[in-house]
């Protein structure tokens, strides 16, 4: 039976694409599902250092669509959850390097050996985009609550739509106090704008640097926050319902009981 | 400390500013996404018009413009006069202006969606010749 | 194309010939990290400091250097206009009202990079530099045709990036592509100098050992960059924001009117939290 195959792509950069697909693929692995990665912002590659694999890629996508290794042979299995590997992108390459006939094949191939393929696509609604979106079957959109985001966000679900593609979304670091104080647009704001479906909510976090630092993607950090809620995210995408913990508790001790989805 | 201060003084939150710019730039960024949504716009404005008025369909122009906190289209259409047939049926009484016939106005909707277009009462005897503006071309 | 020339745009009258303008892009490689942002407030300091200012948006298809500046509402006409000979450039430039030496020239939204010729775009710089004090290029996430356009034309770059592997590594890649031709500067942004401390981000040495460049302004992590972002206000503009007065003193180093070293910021007490910190 053939994979789910989910591009994750923003539009707009930083906002949390390759974070997102790290952990969720985490989460996912983590739950037993049989998770591969893929990493196509061929030229700027980033998954392997968010995942900490960097020091161990031998071949990367370019290498797999030129002929020159197997599939198997470029992907990284995860040493700390047996269910994930990761198909880094080439790093001296750019994104002419493949077409969108290859990726899809290589999508497919990749299909055949997992319950889900996740990729990460680069900023932006061109070559790089046009690439990751190739082959995929469903959409992730990321953004965070702020304007260029949700400019950029709005942009790339209308090129999901005319490709035909569904489309979730994940607001990633939003901050409830500053939502609270009329500071940054809050959840049912960026939900009216885009009026995509939504998937997921992910508070900021100052860990995430620390762990990315690490090489340690945080779903795997026993007890963390946001580890509890990419597990959330995951279990919405294998279709439970999940209800969304409101964000917020009394100011006083919102740092210590701060919830999200 | 600055935003404070704002909303002691009865500004309005940041966040609400950046909604309402949003959707406005969003509807200009949609507008421009999609032309053929504009084509049929304005095929069907022109065909509506062409109804009570015989047109210059030639040098007809609609264009949309931002203003402020809103986005206005602003449409030109030259009139060359009645048309001969029959006027269709009278529309209810509430979308009625005056019946004063200036013929190549502008006609313009603006987002809170009041439209300033002005027609013709509907006249189904032998219409009389419309009151052209100085320098039209009278029809023959 | 016959350009009306305006008057504030050509600070030397007479015989003396006009020393040309500077073209500065602001890259990085990694999305999100800043560019629009110093861009928009790099180009609003300069201009308050009286040199006339052109930002150019070389985002085809996702601009934003508009929304920042909030001049979105303004904007008519774009850069594929000028170049496509459509209008002139007069009429595709945008005016700040706040900033009268400040002009805008957008990018296309519903084109694409590469609907855009290099060569064109590079002359298009060099008219600029003919009529500006400055011209500040917002180049776009990535390292492709955006990239190359953007680059094209400018003599000067400044690198932005974050304390994060990510972008550091990515930044080192762009310094790699912008050869050696190029004055090449770094504005490390978004430094949380408390977590710095804990060692749980990169310090500005630690992103300069690898980057190796001279260091023209670090900028710490703020939130009123985002209510400023939602308003459509440079926090340049803003006498009482920290991160405005960092790129105020950017933009002094920039015109030689001040050499310091650039201050790195410190980690608030928990007074100048409360008082200073949040806008």
């Amino acid at each position: 039976m053939s994979a789910r195959r989910i591009v994750l792509t923003s539009g707009k950069g930083g906002v949390g694409k390759t974070t997102t697909t790290a952990n969720l693929g985490a989460a996912l692995a983590k739950s037993g599902k049989r998770v591969v990665l893929v990493d196509a912002d061929i030229g700027l590659r980033n998954l392997d250092l968010v995942l900490g694999v960097e020091k161990r890629i031998v071949f990367d996508l370019v290498e797999v669509v030129e002929g020159r290794c197997q599939l198997r042979q470029a992907l990284i299995k995860d040493k700390r959850l047996e269910n994930l590997s990761i198909l880094p992108a080439a790093q001296t390459r750019d994104k002419t390097a493949i077409s969108e006939l290859q990726m899809t094949e290589v999508i497919e191939q990749l299909g055949a050996l997992c319950d889900y393929v996740l990729i990460d696509c680069p900023a932006g609604i061109e070559h790089g985009f046009r690439n990751a979106i190739a082959g995929a079957g469903e959409a992730i959109v990321v953004t965070t609550p702020e304007v260029s985001a949700i400019r950029d966000a709005d942009r790339v679900i209308g090129k999901l739509h005319e490709r035909g593609l569904p489309v979730r979304l994940i607001i990633n670091r939003i901050r409830p106090e500053m939502v609270r104080s009329g500071d940054m647009l809050g959840v049912d704001d960026v939900t009216e704008i885009l009026s995509a479906e939504l998937l997921g909510i992910v508070p900021d976090d100052e860990e995430v640097i620390d762990t990315t630092n690490r090489g340690e993607p945080i779903a795997l950090v026993a007890e963390s926050r946001l580890g509890a809620i990419y597990a959330k995210i995951a279990r919405r995408l294998e279709g439970e319902l999940v209800p969304f913990t409101t964000l917020g508790a009394p100011s006083f001790f919102e740092r210590l009981f701060r919830k999200a989805g | 400390m600055i935003e404070f201060l704002n909303r002691l003084f009865g500004r309005e939150p940041s966040s609400r500013t950046a909604k309402e710019r949003l959707k406005l730039v969003l509807l200009s960024d949609h507008l421009s996404l999609a032309p053929d949504v504009i084509e049929a716009l304005k095929h069907d404005l022109f065909e509506v018009i062409s109804r009570y008025v015989e047109i210059d369909a030639a040098n007809c122009d609609v264009t949309f413009e931002q203003r402020e906190k809103q986005v206005a289209m602003m449409a030109n259409i030259p009139i060359l006069g009645m048309q001969k047939r029959p006027a269709p049926p009278p529309v209810p009484p509430a979308s009625h202006t005056n019946g004063s016939s200036k013929p190549a106005r502008k006609a313009s909707a603006n987002g809170s969606g009041t439209p300033r277009r002005r027609r013709r009462k509907a006249q189904p005897q032998s219409m009389p010749q419309p009151q052209l503006a100085q320098g039209s071309p009278q029809p023959t | 194309m016959i350009n009306q020339v305006v008057q504030d745009e050509v600070p030397v009258a007479g015989d003396v010939p006009r020393v040309r303008g500077r073209a500065i892009v602001v890259t990085s490689g990694k999305g999100g990290v800043g560019k629009t942002t110093t861009t928009a407030n790099l180009g609003t300091a300069l201009a308050a400091l009286g040199a006339s200012v052109v930002l150019v948006d070389a985002d085809v298809g996702l601009r934003n250097l508009d929304i920042v500046l909030g001049l979105e509402a303004r904007v008519r006409h774009h850069v594929l206009d000028v170049l496509e000979g459509v209008v002139t450039l007069d009429e595709a430039l945008v005016t700040d009202k706040r900033v009268p030496k400040l002009r805008l020239l957008a990018a296309a939204q519903t084109r694409e990079k590469d609907d855009v010729d290099t060569a064109a775009f590079r002359d298009l710089i060099g008219t600029l530099r003919d009529r500006f004090d400055y011209v500040l290029i917002d180049c776009p996430a990535g390292i492709e045709k955006g990239f190359v356009n953007a680059i094209a034309g400018a003599d000067e770059a400044i690198v932005v990036c974050t304390p994060e592997v990510a972008a550091v590594r990515d930044a080192d890649r762009v310094v790699g592509l912008l050869g050696d031709d190029r004055k090449v500067e770094l504005i490390v942004n978004r430094l949380r100098p408390a977590l710095v401390r804990k060692g749980k981000m990169l310090s500005v040495d630690d992103v300069n050992d690898i980057l190796h460049l001279p260091l023209l302004g670090v900028i710490a992590d703020a939130p009123d960059v985002i209510v400023s972002t939602n308003r459509g206000q440079p926090v340049a503009l803003d006498p009482a924001s920290e991160v405005g007065e960092s790129y105020r003193a950017i933009a002094r180093r920039i015109t030689g009117q001040d050499s310091a070293a650039p201050e790195i910021p410190r980690e608030k007490t928990f007074l100048g939290k409360l008082f200073g910190g949040r806008s």
